[in-house]
């Protein structure tokens, strides 16, 4: 053990009786470990919350010490000993790092730092029933600026069934956005008006329409698309849900357009958020970056008014692509389907944003299961029991196609939306046809799967099928036929497999 | 016009043999199949008239198979769709659902507006049914 040179009270309050307690709340520093922060022998009850991070601590800070600082500085630690502890049961109220791992391929042979994985528990009484930002100010307020870590990521965390009661979770959920479109068995499509800014009201409704009666469920406002001077957002409304209606007439199917009610105050948003329910739009579209608190004021808002709530994750990637230092995604997509949203997007692992396939495994399982239940190689380190929260419906987006629609399929299951901006309205033949193209290449696809056909490997072949009787998606196939985004993944799961014994 | 309602409504009508391994799927995953049929497709019309309860007790796609053809039979001028509809907790609602018949002549929608102040519309979608034979 290589504890500070504080104190040498650190040793002998290792099995502190009660008649220790004057010597432990002595003026001064103790490490962290002697203060309580670190419990080997501790077993979590069912009611603690549980946080894994990934430590990297400064040369020479030992790694059950880093561990407790963590626990202690995102509980109820500060640097020094304080006497007014003692009018607190403060046994409780201390978080408990009980567990420290090194993490596969990094230390010593590798060109990593050493890190580890730290597990820490709390106690439910340390948060606030239903609140996002309470929760999120307690595990990650201050402690990512502690000193003595050089770098630390929140992984997972465990949310105890009595804590996700407390929220309402998202406002709509998979089953029921589904029997509202009367859409089953299938990804849902949808794209995202380009060029991002500069269209009018009127031009920026054309694609909408056009996108909508060619094939897709959806269309949608992109995360910047708010009220700038080329285009004012109540112009914006009533043009798109003028093309909403009119495809609508057109199709016989039920139509959406995410209308963005981001704005720079709650008073902005409401007004947005009525005005959009006024005329009708079943959905209306919020971004990340407008904070937790606004998110939940927005979810109770959807719930209350029957409109489908969707989030884009505007921001995220500053702070969870990073391995070493951040919030992992899967922990936002856990935030988020308490706070309550009906869509988030949650990657492709095909397009042309970050997206590992097991990491991105793990957040859609987070997303739409009942139960996620430990799963390592998908970065899933704790059992999860959503307690009948509605489901949460993922948005894949950005630089996808529809000669990938096998592989996106595949990937990522059929509640999903599968979102194709410039694979719509880039199609040589126009946005109609960009948008049939699409929606004729996931149909088939699902029904080649529902054959028992092998789509993984056969996927070109059924999509060749198809375009013999679409010129549309024939098009779109020799437009983007070489288009794929390979480079290495950032954000990755390390877990070494241990082999069964056969 | 062609209603593109359903799960596979953008590809040519699917053959008797192609729907019956749609619902032999089905059927392996558990799921009950049934028949419903409407002379309405309007979009927000979500209760067609159903050939009978959900098969709950059925696991043969001939047997469904059967069941449908005898409600084309019966509805010839009538849009015809079967559901897979999965009891798991945490679903409890339908899985899969497409058309096996249209009309001969499909109706088209009138899109009605109705102008109110600050340039709002208020829309509303009718159904336009073609003339009885």
């Amino acid at each position: 053990m290589n504890a500070p040179k504080t104190d040498n009270r650190a040793v002998e309050l290792i099995d502190a009786a009660p008649i220790r307690a004057a010597e432990r709340y002595r003026a001064g520093v103790l490490p962290y470990k002697a203060m309580g922060y670190w419990q080997p022998d501790y077993v979590a009850g069912d009611t603690d919350l549980l946080a894994l991070f990934r430590i990297t601590p400064q040369d020479g800070v030992d790694p059950e010490e880093a561990a407790a600082a963590v626990a202690g500085e995102s509980s109820t630690a500060t640097w020094t000993v304080v006497w007014t502890d003692r009018l607190t049961a403060c046994d409780a109220y201390r978080a408990k790092a009980y567990r420290v791992e090194p993490v596969p391929g990094t230390g010593p042979g590798t060109a990593t730092p050493q890190q580890y994985f730290a597990w820490i528990a709390y106690d439910l009484g340390l948060f606030e029933d239903g609140s996002v930002a309470n929760l999120a100010a307690s595990i990650i307020g201050n402690v990512f600026g502690f000193k003595p870590v050089r770098a630390l990521r929140l992984e997972d965390m465990r949310l105890p069934a009595a804590y996700v009661k407390t929220f309402q979770g998202p406002p709509t959920g998979i089953v029921v956005e589904r029997e509202r479109l009367d859409k089953f068995g299938r990804p849902l499509l949808g794209a995202t008006v380009k060029p991002k800014l500069g269209l009018s009201g009127k031009n920026y409704g054309r694609v909408v329409y056009e996108g909508l009666r060619g094939g897709l469920d959806f269309m949608k406002d992109d995360e910047n698309i708010n009220s700038q001077s080329f285009m004012h957002w109540r112009d914006r409304f009533l043009f798109a849900i003028e093309a909403v209606n009119r495809a609508e007439a057109a199709t016989g199917e039920v139509k959406g357009h995410y209308l963005n009610v981001t704005a720079a105050t709650m008073e902005d948003m409401y007004e947005r958020a009525e005005f959009a329910k006024q005329l009708g739009s079943i959905i209306v579209m919020i971004d990340l970056v407008i904070g937790y608190t606004a998110i939940q004021s927005m979810a109770r808002w959807a719930r209350k008014n029957d409109v489908l709530l969707h989030l884009h994750r505007a921001g995220h990637s500053t702070y969870t692509r990073q391995k070493t230092h951040g919030v992992a995604f899967r922990v936002i997509a856990k935030w988020m389907r308490l706070a309550g949203v009906d869509h988030i997007h949650a990657g492709t692992v095909v397009g042309k944003l970050e997206g590992d396939p097991n990491v991105t495994a793990g957040v859609y399982d987070v997303l739409r299961e009942p139960v996620t239940p430990a799963n390592p190689q998908h970065g899933l380190f704790f059992d999860q029991e959503w307690a009948g929260l509605r489901k949460v419906m993922p948005v894949a987006s950005g630089g996808i196609h529809a000669g990938q629609m096998h592989q996106l399929l595949s990937y990522l299951g059929e509640d999903v939306v599968l979102q194709f901006g410039g694979g719509t309205i880039g199609h040589p033949m126009g946005i109609e046809a960009g948008a049939t193209a699409n929606r004729v290449a996931l149909e088939a696809m699902v029904l080649a799967r529902n054959e028992g056909r092998d789509v993984w490997n056969e996927g070109p072949q059924i999509l060749a099928e198809a375009a013999r009787r679409c010129t549309p998606l024939r098009a779109a196939l020799e437009t983007w036929k070489d288009v794929t985004f390979d480079y290495a993944s950032t954000d990755t799961v390390d877990f070494v497999g241990t082999p069964s014994a056969a | 016009m062609r209603v593109s309602q359903g799960t596979f409504s953008f590809l040519p009508d699917l053959t008797d043999d192609q729907v019956r391994r749609q619902l032999a799927f089905a059927l392996r995953r558990g799921w009950a199949v049934s028949v419903e049929h409407t002379a309405d497709p309007h979009p927000r019309n979500v209760f067609w008239e159903m050939w009978g309860p959900p098969m709950f007790d059925l696991r043969d796609a001939a047997g469904a198979m059967q069941e449908l053809k005898a409600c084309r039979a019966a509805h010839p001028d009538r849009y015809v769709k079967v559901n897979a509809f999965d009891a798991t907790r945490g679903w409890e609602s339908v899985r899969l659902s497409f058309l096996v018949q249209r009309p001969p002549v499909e109706p088209e929608f009138e899109l009605v507006r109705e102008q109110g102040e600050g340039r709002r519309m208020a829309y509303t979608l009718r159904t336009r049914r073609p003339p009885e034979p």
